[in-house]
């Protein structure tokens, strides 16, 4: 029997395999753990390896085949979540020392549930940056996750672990969450698909949270069909999460390859060029030239919406961590230490102002979404800077990496639109484009993003050897 | 504001009194950073003028 390898085997050829009982379950999980054995004491995007935990979910998966049973559109395909995620019998990290002391969680994440009963086998939980407060993917108590394609520079965080692993082709998918682009930043540094869905799309039950009200959760994956595919199957309202809406499952994969010629694309000009170095540019300007399109338009605000989602996330952040920012301050990363600590002396007169401006962006958006169905952005200003690298320089102005990767995906974020981030394979480095679209539009945006790939102008590249 | 010291030191040590936060004096000048830089930030949004009955983005809801 044939054992398929995970580094080259996408979700759906692999859940497609086990399915028609071309491999086992367990020969693919065996693959994907030997993987890890042999890549991840460099690319560190794992904390924890849930061997014993995916050999029998994979053994069950072969016995109800071996017994005539239905496996799941996701049968046999290995994933690994973000360490924020609650994964029975493991301390939930969120990437910290101090939750290093939490007893295990008793219970999965609603989403690593819901994956599983589509036939996922679990692997493990992987590296991120402190209480994903972070865009570089470094952290002092694990060390740095590492780029696949350079490993002496970032992955891009806070969900760095979560994009190593997939570009560095451990496992097909996996899961992370984005508050102001932990998703996107580390989908564009690592040659990665990564989804953002609309805020209140996805459940975040039994996850570690940041900012409540910017978090989302989201799939990392190296084709836009396997977003999909994990996509669908995380759908649904969960009453554990209350900010998960009530809208019926709308299942993307059916329509992924529908026509787009109708689609209105522009381009965000402004503030989305304005600092971007020359490989961000290119990347949009070749995607808009596959899509045929010449349209920009400017969003109104970003600059204030990007600053008003800075102040809403060092304040909400702050609130989160007082207690502990109280009683345990050494023990934090001092950089996200310094950064909470200052979040918490915010007079409150200036967030309730930023989330006044939230409401009216919000409106300004919806409006531009009357004429436009999705807009192209950079999603970070460069390709992946060197491992502990403090500042660079955008638009002649030297600035700090941790807190500007996300100059471009946080006006974004703030208002909760759902993004696809595509991975432009350019040498030496990748970098993404952002595909945006309106509210609950996520279809529109895997469909932009599959036509591109279809054409080849977007793929997730090989890792360095 | 007097002479003596910049306000913003004074406004960080009173603030961490107030909140009961720890402050090693090492951390200072980081947090000072971080605090003026997100006050930056605040400015730039509240320069921005609103309508008096402009709602805030979560709305409470009964």
């Amino acid at each position: 029997m044939p054992t398929f390898d995970p580094s080259t085997a996408s979700a759906a050829e692999i859940a497609g395999a086990v399915r028609n009982g071309n491999v086992l379950a367990i020969d693919v999980v065996e693959a994907a753990l030997a993987a890890i054995r042999m890549h991840d004491p460099v690319l560190n995007a794992f904390t924890a390896v849930t061997t014993e935990r995916a050999q029998a979910t994979a053994a069950a998966l072969d016995g109800r085949r071996a017994r005539g049973g239905e496996l799941g559109p996701l049968a046999g395909v290995p994933f690994a979540v973000k360490n924020l995620f609650d994964v029975a019998g493991l301390p939930t990290l969120a990437g910290s020392k101090i939750n290093r002391e939490h007893p295990p969680a008793v219970r999965d994440a609603t989403l690593i549930e819901r994956l599983e009963a589509a036939g996922a086998v679990l692997v493990g939980a992987l590296n991120m940056g402190e209480y994903a407060y972070d865009f570089t993917g470094e952290n002092v108590h694990d060390g740095p996750s590492r780029n696949p394609h350079d490993k002496s520079r970032m992955t891009g965080g806070s969900s760095g672990g979560s994009a190593s692993a997939v570009g560095g082709r451990l496992v097909p998918l996996s899961l992370g969450s984005d508050t102001n682009g932990s998703i996107r930043v580390p989908s564009s540094l690592c040659g990665i698909f990564g989804l953002k869905p609309t805020y209140g799309r996805l459940s975040r039950a039994r996850t570690f949270p940041f900012v409540a009200s910017l978090d989302h959760l989201g799939p990392f994956a190296r084709s836009v069909g396997d977003l999909a595919l994990a996509y669908d199957a995380m759908q649904g309202h969960d009453p554990d999460d209350p900010v998960c809406v009530e809208r019926p499952i709308e299942p993307v994969l059916p329509r992924l390859d529908d026509g787009i010629e109708e689609l209105r694309i522009a381009v965000a000009g402004g503030y989305f060029r304005k600092g971007a170095a020359p490989e961000a540019l290119l990347a949009v300007e070749r995607v808009a030239a596959a899509l045929k399109v010449e349209r920009e338009i400017e969003i109104p605000e970003a600059a204030r919406a990007r600053a008003a989602a800075y102040v809403i996330t060092a304040t909400e952040g702050a609130a989160l961590h007082l207690d502990r920012l109280r009683t345990r301050a050494g023990d934090f990363d001092p950089a996200v230490r310094d950064r909470l600590i200052a979040g918490a002396m915010v007079p409150a007169t200036l967030v309730n102002k930023a989330q006044k401006f939230r409401r009216w962006y919000r409106e300004r958006m919806l409006e531009l979404f009357t004429q436009v169905d999705v807009i192209l952005a950079p999603a970070t200003p460069c390709c992946a800077p060197l491992i502990g690298q403090q500042t660079f320089v955008l638009d002649g102005v030297e600035l700090p990496v941790r807190a500007n990767l996300g100059i471009y995906t946080q006006p974004i974020s703030f208002i909760g639109l759902p993004v696809v981030a595509v991975p432009v394979p350019l040498k030496p480095l990748p970098i993404g484009v952002q595909i945006i679209a309106a509210p609950w539009r996520e279809e529109l945006a895997l469909k932009v993003a599959r036509s591109l790939e279809r054409a080849g102008i977007v793929a997730a590249p090989a890792p360095a050897q | 504001m007097g002479t003596q010291g910049d306000p913003f030191d004074a406004f960080i040590d009173a603030a961490a009194h107030a909140l009961e936060l720890p402050l090693d004096p090492a951390w200072r000048p980081a947090v000072k950073a971080n605090l003026l830089v997100t006050l930056r930030q605040a400015a730039l949004v509240s320069e921005f003028a609103l309508p008096d009955d402009a709602e805030p983005a979560p709305v409470f809801q009964a």
